[in-house]
């Protein structure tokens, strides 16, 4: 035999490595940037981060691709064609940063609220939340609204956090998982760890979804559960629980509402908590048959009994809820048709919940105190675990099913206990711990407080005197009186109508509002352009910075060019969207491991910088000077309450942690670190955190809280209780008529399920199919679509239908489909999956792509073979009859209800091979692509 | 004709889990990453922002749906590379010895100094696991990382193909198949790990873990489980006696 060759190996892998946070998705993993000769060489996961321990995804690996991107934009730029044309002049930063004052300083001097400020999927809320204060606008969000509010603030309001950034499973002990409707992109890398470790000790995984793709393929068990039915599926799990018994009452008791004494005394106060003279709900006591406050010392509260008052009976909450749900209009065969999964599967899975938390129950040998001083000598948990994203919250009956999904948790006592649900801090906050939303706006000042939170009734609503909606998305009024997050998906239709009032300046970061961010694209992109009859532009003005050549580029007068992730400084901040885990504090930040080859600018320097020129209180010095040289100076310099600043970890002389005086090496020691700080939780504070007085002293002690804030777990919502109260007519603050039989039904204080309100106006025989779209596990977004590496995973989007619809229409391979909804109408490619809900298909979201963008080749197959169902999905819901349009929306949250689409389908005439509608094309403000890669550094 | 060693010192392979894999591409794009800017020629992409662009990759991910009588239908997702078989077709059919088995380990390389780019041992492999590069026109395949397994540049514990390291649900296995106390051989013994199409007689070094049983929860009804039922007696009654004894 020949000698072998010798190859090398062991060749040098790079001169440095350079530890910063992946931006890929919104899933914040720690990475490690091989630098060879100053350029990036390859980047991998890194093993210390607490988010990804070394893994990453392939999104994360091909962000050397999106870096060196041919798509990213070289130069602020100066729109010279029409809107939506991409006919632009490069100008210089100094023109465009006056362009933007001189559009900006005379809104801001006479009405501020003329400004509308929104960004997408940053990562800098609490920074460019706190710069739009300072402006003085109302009229600031992030796209929270159209992502996934009524998972956040149902979690908030039901238990005072939700899933990915709020908490997540115990995986290292829950013994069963049960996944519903998941967003794949989400949380992405540790839900695969997860399920890794799952599977390897061979834990049972059932998956709620109407597609079986991704997680739900591996799967122990597929539920493929009927789109918009999964509220009525929980409450018929939970039917089963009551009625064999299988709740943790201890829990109930101790931990939640479930005791409090509901007032039935007709009158303004129905309905609301019966409370003491001190103000405090109140609980029958079971020793004494009275009522008495609920924290009373040495009480046994009823959950059945109530107490009578003046002849009228007071039941507990709880009593109110097995009344509901031991309804025989929740069993599994009442509900089995509708949600497509038969009867016997209900029954199957609500018993191994029950057998897994009861009968497996999980004890650690550790003992803790709880908030009323009790000791316990031991942590038992009900390791039972549940995950949800957007397939769930995307529906008009979003919140109020993702409430149930709450209350199932809630009920089996499996939250904050070992083996089940974990807050990560700075969650569990109770919506009482987050602030009131304001709109208080005056020329030249700042607005009167933040713009979010979360309204405990119709009295923190953000309506003027005439009972308008003071902002331009309508958040927090009476059309959506819970939108936490606001309702950035109507903002371009509200501005283009002037309703509730014109707006001059509308300002987008990162957000491809003009493409696959708004629903009902086509029309979205007509309404930037339209133009009033002096051929002024309805919308005026429209500022736009991103870092690459993105469809929403071209409908933008002014753009200002953001660099990629690896070119700039970010913290991933507690004050924001941290990246903490159950059992520890911690953040992170970006750092730029290479500097820009362009002329753009990091967008929170540009934001920096403008207010400074504006004179923005906060962003200047006594003197006129800018008070922040950069944003990464304000990381380490600002303080949103003293002590407490952007980064929490190495404050004060560099021990601070949470609390201490900013440190001007704080930067430095980040990326000393790794590009991360941890701060782990003690053993005796890390379960049963809302109500562990270790755990909330910690928490006080990081800055956290100023004070415990102890609380219980509403499985009763009394803010829902206000707004439907309200309804009914009570209160000085009323609802316009037309509104009030649909809050009367929808802000029900337990959950509800109710269908879709576009499954209740459609007629199944005319349009008899749902349509969703999911993300790749491979794509964020449209970033990834435009990546070398990744668009050769997923390049189309072929719609897939089950075998049983591919023979009705006579599918051959290679065939087109017409999709029709109410609004619209699409083609697509057609493909042939089994593993599918019968009554649904469904196609990949955001491949597509408008001709001329991302630097794309015109025939690219992502403009040529792909759709975006936003085509089909109006804002509002079609006209009922009466005279008013209704939004396609949550009515508790206004989130947008993207996976209610109903469509029919037909197959396309023959020698169709272009992707309907045509949505024209835009001039590319970047060169060329090259035609072929060999990317060796 | 090339000859392939009588035997080897070790077989290093990959086992991979089709239990666990959710089909996320990691692995793709992170041997990807790595195989571009290390042995031999990089991975290129031609027409890379075009119409048609192709790519060279050294694994891939293909999804299968498994339609069942009596079960609703799976969907398995099945990673794909080079199996580094013991008796590789690729390396007897190369007419220039580029292709070699290493009888160390057994990793299955291309010299592509000797590479002619005739493309004879890819219409010799069963699996389809060679790609020839479109820029370069060499013979490109998985080589198990040989230049990361034994990379003294690389911390001990990154000394694993890029693939395993990258892999989120740990669905990927690297390790010594002669050794029967391997941990990936007691693996395949304990899961019943399989060859991939053994009818070859390729005797692939890559092993396959099967999907688990899907679909086969079972319980008795609910109410059977409880004693008493609360229906037995009346829910109130059950809540109060159950509060009594809390």
């Amino acid at each position: 035999m020949p000698s072998q060759p010798t190859p090398d190996l062991s060749p040098q892998v790079s001169d440095e490595v350079r530890k910063t946070t992946c931006y890929m998705c919104a899933c914040r993993c720690g990475i490690n940037v091989h630098m060879k000769g100053g350029r990036v060489a390859y980047i991998e996961g890194n093993r210390d981060h607490p988010v990804n321990r070394g893994v990453l995804c392939a999104k994360g690996s091909a962000g050397i691709m999106q870096h060196n991107s041919p798509a990213r934009l070289r130069a602020p730029l100066k729109r010279v064609g029409p809107r939506g044309s991409g006919k632009f002049r490069e100008i210089t930063w100094e023109e465009a940063l006056q362009t933007a004052v001189d559009w900006l300083k005379p809104l801001r001097d006479t009405a501020p609220e003329k400004l509308a400020f929104f960004t997408g999927r940053d990562q800098s809320q609490s920074f460019t939340g706190w710069w739009a204060q300072a402006f003085g606008t109302p009229n600031w969000a992030a796209h929270g609204g159209f992502c996934s509010v009524n998972m956040a603030a149902a979690g908030i309001y039901t238990m005072g956090g939700a899933f990915w950034e709020f908490g997540q499973p115990d995986w290292d002990r829950t013994k069963l998982f049960i996944l519903f409707g998941v967003a794949e992109d989400h949380d992405s890398n540790p839900i695969k760890m997860g399920l890794g470790k799952l599977k390897a000790r061979g834990a049972r995984v059932i998956g709620v979804n109407p597609i079986r793709s991704g997680y739900n393929a591996i799967a122990d068990d597929w539920v493929s559960i009927t789109p918009g039915t999964d509220g009525l599926f929980i409450l018929s799990l939970v039917h089963e629980l009551l009625r064999a018994g299988k709740i943790d009452l201890g829990y109930l008791v101790r931990y939640t509402n479930a005791p409090y004494l509901v007032n039935a005394a007709d009158g303004p106060e129905k309905g609301l908590f019966l409370r003491d003279d001190a103000g405090k709900p109140m609980v029958r006591d079971r020793a004494t048959g009275q009522a008495v406050a609920w924290d009373t010392p040495g009480i046994s509260p009823d959950l059945g009994a109530g107490v009578e008052i003046g002849g009228v009976s007071h039941l507990p909450v709880f009593r109110h809820l097995a009344d509901r749900y031991l309804a025989p209009e929740y069993a599994p065969e009442q509900v089995s048709d509708r949600c497509g999964v038969p009867a016997v599967r209900i029954r199957a899975i609500a018993a191994e919940i029950a057998r897994v938390a009861f009968d497996e129950e999980i004890t650690i040998d550790q003992p803790w105190t709880d908030f009323r001083g009790v000791k316990h000598d031991k942590m038992v948990g009900r390791p039972v675990t549940m995950h949800a994203m957007r397939g769930i919250s995307a529906h008009s009956n979003g919140f109020q099913t993702a409430r149930a999904l709450h209350m199932l948790q809630i009920l089996i006592g499996s939250v904050e206990t070992p083996g089940g649900f974990r807050f990560k801090p700075p969650y569990p906050k109770p919506p009482e711990a987050h602030p009131r939303p304001h709109a208080g706006h005056n020329p030249g000042q700042p607005l009167d407080g933040p713009h979010l939170g979360y309204p405990l009734g119709p009295e923190h609503l953000l309506l003027d005197d005439a009972g308008q909606p003071k902002r331009i998305d309508k958040a927090f009024s009476w059309d959506a009186p819970m939108s936490a997050h606001g309702l950035m998906h109507m903002v371009i239709s509200n501005a283009h109508a002037g309703d509730p009032y014109p707006i001059d300046t509308l300002f987008l970061y990162m957000a491809n509002m003009a493409w696959n961010s708004s629903m009902n694209t086509s029309a979205v992109m007509d309404m930037l352009t339209d133009q009033n009859e002096d051929g002024s532009y309805k919308i005026p003005r429209i500022i736009y910075s991103d870092a690459y050549s993105s469809e929403m580029v071209a409908f933008a007068d002014l753009v200002l060019p953001d660099t990629t992730y690896l070119e700039r400084h970010d913290c991933i901040s507690l004050l924001d969207r941290p990246i903490c885990e159950a059992d520890a504090l911690a953040d992170s930040i970006r750092w730029p491991v290479v500097a820009p080859d362009r002329d753009v600018r990091p967008f929170q320097t540009t934001l920096l910088e403008l207010g400074a020129r504006l004179g923005l209180p906060g962003m200047v010095r006594e003197d006129g000077s800018a008070a922040y040289k950069d944003y990464a100076d304000y990381i380490t310099t600002h303080e949103r309450r003293p002590g407490v600043g952007p980064l929490a970890g190495f404050r004060g002389n560099g021990d601070g942690k949470g609390r201490g005086a900013p440190n001007p090496d704080q930067i430095a020691r980040y990326i000393e670190n790794g590009g991360f700080w941890i701060d782990h939780i003690p053993a005796e504070a890390q379960f049963y955190k809302p109500w562990n007085a270790a755990y909330q002293d910690w928490a006080v002690e990081r800055g956290i809280y100023d004070s415990p804030q102890p609380y219980v777990f509403n499985l009763y919502s009394e803010p829902m209780r206000k707004f439907q109260l309200a309804a009914e007519g009570h209160g000085d603050r009323q609802p316009p008529d037309h509104l009030r039989a649909r809050l009367r039904e929808t802000m029900d204080p337990l959950p509800i399920w109710y269908p879709t309100f576009t499954d209740a106006a459609t007629d199944p025989d005319e349009f008899p199919l749902h349509a969703l779209t999911q993300r790749p596990m491979a794509h964020y977004h449209s970033w990834g679509s435009q990546n070398a590496w990744l668009r050769q995973i997923h390049g189309h989007t072929p719609l897939y239908v089950s075998g049983e619809i591919w023979a009705k229409h006579g599918f051959q391979p290679g065939d087109w489909a017409i999709l029709t909804s109410p609004h619209g109408r699409i083609t697509l490619p057609v493909l042939r999956m089994d593993a599918l809900n019968g009554r649904t298909v469904w196609t990949w979201n955001a491949v597509a792509k408008r001709r001329g963008a991302w630097a794309l080749d015109e025939q690219a197959p992502e403009a040529t073979k792909s759709q975006l169902l936003n085509h089909l999905i109006h804002e509002l819901l079609p006209p009922k009859g009466d005279g008013l349009r209704w939004a396609n929306s949550d009515p508790v949250t206004g989130q947008a209800a993207w996976y209610d689409l109903r469509v029919r389908i037909e197959k396309a005439p023959a020698g169709q091979s272009l992707a309907y509608p045509d949505t024209g094309q835009q001039d590319s403000p970047v060169p060329p692509a090259p035609r072929n890669l060999a990317h060796q550094v | 004709m090339t000859t392939l060693p009588t035997k080897t010192d070790r077989k290093l392979g990959l086992v991979i889990d089709l239990d666990t894999c959710v089909g996320c591409h990691a692995c793709v794009i992170s041997c990807k990453g790595w195989n571009t800017q290390n042995y031999g020629a990089p991975l290129s992409d031609m027409d890379a922002y075009g119409a048609e662009p192709e790519g060279t990759f050294l694994n891939r991910v293909h999804s299968f749906e498994v339609t069942r009588e009596q079960a609703p239908p799976m969907v398995v997702h099945f990673p794909k590379s080079c199996l580094h078989c013991d008796n590789a077709p690729c390396v007897t059919v190369c007419p220039t010895g580029a292709s070699y088995k290493r009888t160390e380990d057994g990793i299955v390389l291309v010299n592509e100094s000797a590479c002619i780019g005739c493309g004879l041992c890819a219409w010799a492999c069963p699996y389809g696991a060679r790609e020839m590069d479109g820029a370069e026109k060499v013979m490109k395949k998985c080589t198990l990382c040989v230049d990361r397994i034994y990379n003294e540049n690389l911390p001990e514990e990154d000394r694993e193909p890029a693939c395993v390291r990258t892999c989120p649900a740990g669905a990927r296995h690297f390790g010594d198949l002669s050794d029967p106390d391997s941990d990936v051989s007691q693996l395949v013994a304990a899961r019943e790990g399989f060859d991939l199409m053994p009818e070859q007689g390729t005797q692939p070094v890559n092993k396959y873990l099967p999907p688990r049983a899907r679909d086969s929860l079972d319980m008795p009804d609910l109410a059977s489980l409880c004693d008493p039922a609360p229906e037995a007696t009346g829910f109130l009654g059950w809540l109060d006696r159950a509060l009594e004894k809390l």
